[in-house]
């Protein structure tokens, strides 16, 4: 999901509205935070603070060197605290439209492959899912989990219930279909 | 062990086939999801593995011995002691309070008034609705009652409980709750679970996950019950 990387200054920003830090403490703040997010790079991490330096949106409050590698410690600015409400301000617009590999995939496997192909796809794509599904449960209702840990949990584990509902009525509806071309009777009533 | 067990299940209502030779295995504690679409046969399934209904071929298996073909009053003696058995619908007696309705399978199975009433208070606080003991169904909402349904589909601390889509009527917070303590209630009793639902969030809890379609298994799910031994909230 690219919208986790587009939304970094705007944690950064939302990190060091708690207190000023430096660029290890906001990595690893990050990655705390977003449990279920790819931790963040440290080039990254300067990479973004530069900007947001360059910006006006942080300043830089202190550089220490204690024997080990150097380290700036950045403050949020007062423009930089405006930027965060108004990001947290806007809604954010649903999906415009299916942007998924997933989709792609199976629409490409029903356009050249049978429907056997399609079927074995689909069903080891839901087996996948399912896998993953199960680890979020379990980590979500481990003893240990945090609010975070809970919410992101969540929302992924929402989401992936969602494409294996989906992967399901494909799978029907495939099925369906197999059936109608082979005139074979559909079964039930 | 495997002490459930379902042998080429065949089941039709009138000329509408419901299963086409269904087997299926559960152990002893162990949680079996049955999932797939609706109409695929997972209630029918269910009612047969429950002994409330009889396959018109195939066998039930009950810990070694035939369930399907003993007597009705065999099978409903099993159902009030070994057996707990809850609906989407938690299906509580309007007239009684949570607790009398609760108490209610323990005293058809012949435990005392006291003893009965006081097991079922036990078991409304574990699901978190003690201060409802003695109000009716009619004043609760949909959440509260399925409360209820569970403690009183497990008060008799059957060795299988068998739940129809459970959470089908919650919202998800509700039933994620309903479906935690059961399931953790369950586990710490050692009691297998078959539970029927068509939402894969809810499938994930169980140990493995059967998928029916058309009234045949379609799919055997992993077996991942070394993962699912953790804890429980
Ligand atoms: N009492 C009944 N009378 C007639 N047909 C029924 C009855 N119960 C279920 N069926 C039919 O049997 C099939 C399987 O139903 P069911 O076991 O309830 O499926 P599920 O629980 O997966 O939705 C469906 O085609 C359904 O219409
Ligand atoms: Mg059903």
């Amino acid at each position: 999901m690219n919208s986790g990387l587009m939304s970094t200054p705007h944690v950064l920003l939302g990190l060091l509205a708690t207190g000023d830090k430096h660029g290890y403490e906001l990595k690893r703040a990050h990655d705390e935070r977003l449990p279920q997010a790819r931790p963040l790079a440290f080039g990254q991490v300067y990479a973004t603070l530069n900007r947001l330096q360059r910006d006006g949106l942080v300043t830089v409050t202190g550089q220490e060197r204690d024997g080990g590698p150097e380290r700036t410690t950045y403050a949020l600015t007062g423009e930089g605290r405006a930027a965060l409400d108004r990001w947290l301000n806007d809604v954010e617009p649903p999906y415009p439209y299916v942007a998924s590999t997933l989709l792609a995939k199976v629409a490409v496997a029903l356009l050249v492959a049978d429907l056997d192909r399609v079927r074995a796809c689909l069903a080891a794509q839901r087996q996948a899912h399912t896998a993953r599904l199960r680890e979020l449960t379990l980590l979500k209702h481990a003893p240990s989990a945090t609010l975070d840990d809970v919410v992101a949990a969540d929302f992924a584990i929402a989401h992936l219930d969602a494409d294996l509902t989906w992967l399901g009525t494909t799978l029907s509806r495939v099925a369906d279909w197999h059936r109608e071309v082979r005139h074979e009777p559909a079964p039930g009533p | 062990m495997s002490q459930l067990q379902a042998r080429d299940l065949v089941r039709s209502y009138g000329r509408t086939p419901a299963l086409r030779g269904v087997t299926l295995d559960v152990d002893e504690g162990e949680i079996v999801a049955v999932t797939g679409p609706s109409g695929c046969g997972k209630s029918t399934l269910l009612h047969c593995l429950a002994g409330i209904l009889r396959p018109d071929a195939g066998e039930v298996i009950w810990r070694g011995e035939r369930l399907d073909t003993r007597s009705e009053a065999a099978r409903s003696r099993l159902r009030r002691t070994e057996f707990g058995v809850l609906f989407q619908f938690g299906q509580l007696v309007a007239e009684l309070t949570a607790a009398e309705n609760v108490a209610l399978p323990l005293l058809l199975a012949g435990t005392g008034r006291r003893a009965a009433r006081e097991a079922a208070l036990t078991w409304l606080e574990r699901f978190g609705v003690a201060e409802l003991a003695d109000v009716r169904p009619g004043e609760m909402s949909g959440g509260q009652q399925q409360r209820c349904a569970t403690a009183r589909s497990l008060v008799t601390e059957p060795r299988v409980l068998f739940a129809d889509e459970p959470t089908g009527a919650l919202d998800t917070l509700t039933g994620e709750q309903v479906l935690t303590t059961m399931v953790r209630l369950a586990r710490e009793r050692r009691t297998s679970v078959v539970l029927v639902t068509h939402e894969p969030r809810i499938a994930a809890y169980a140990d493995r996950e059967v998928t029916i379609r058309d009234g045949a298994v379609e799919h055997s799910g992993f077996d991942l019950s070394a993962l699912s031994t953790g804890g429980d909230r």
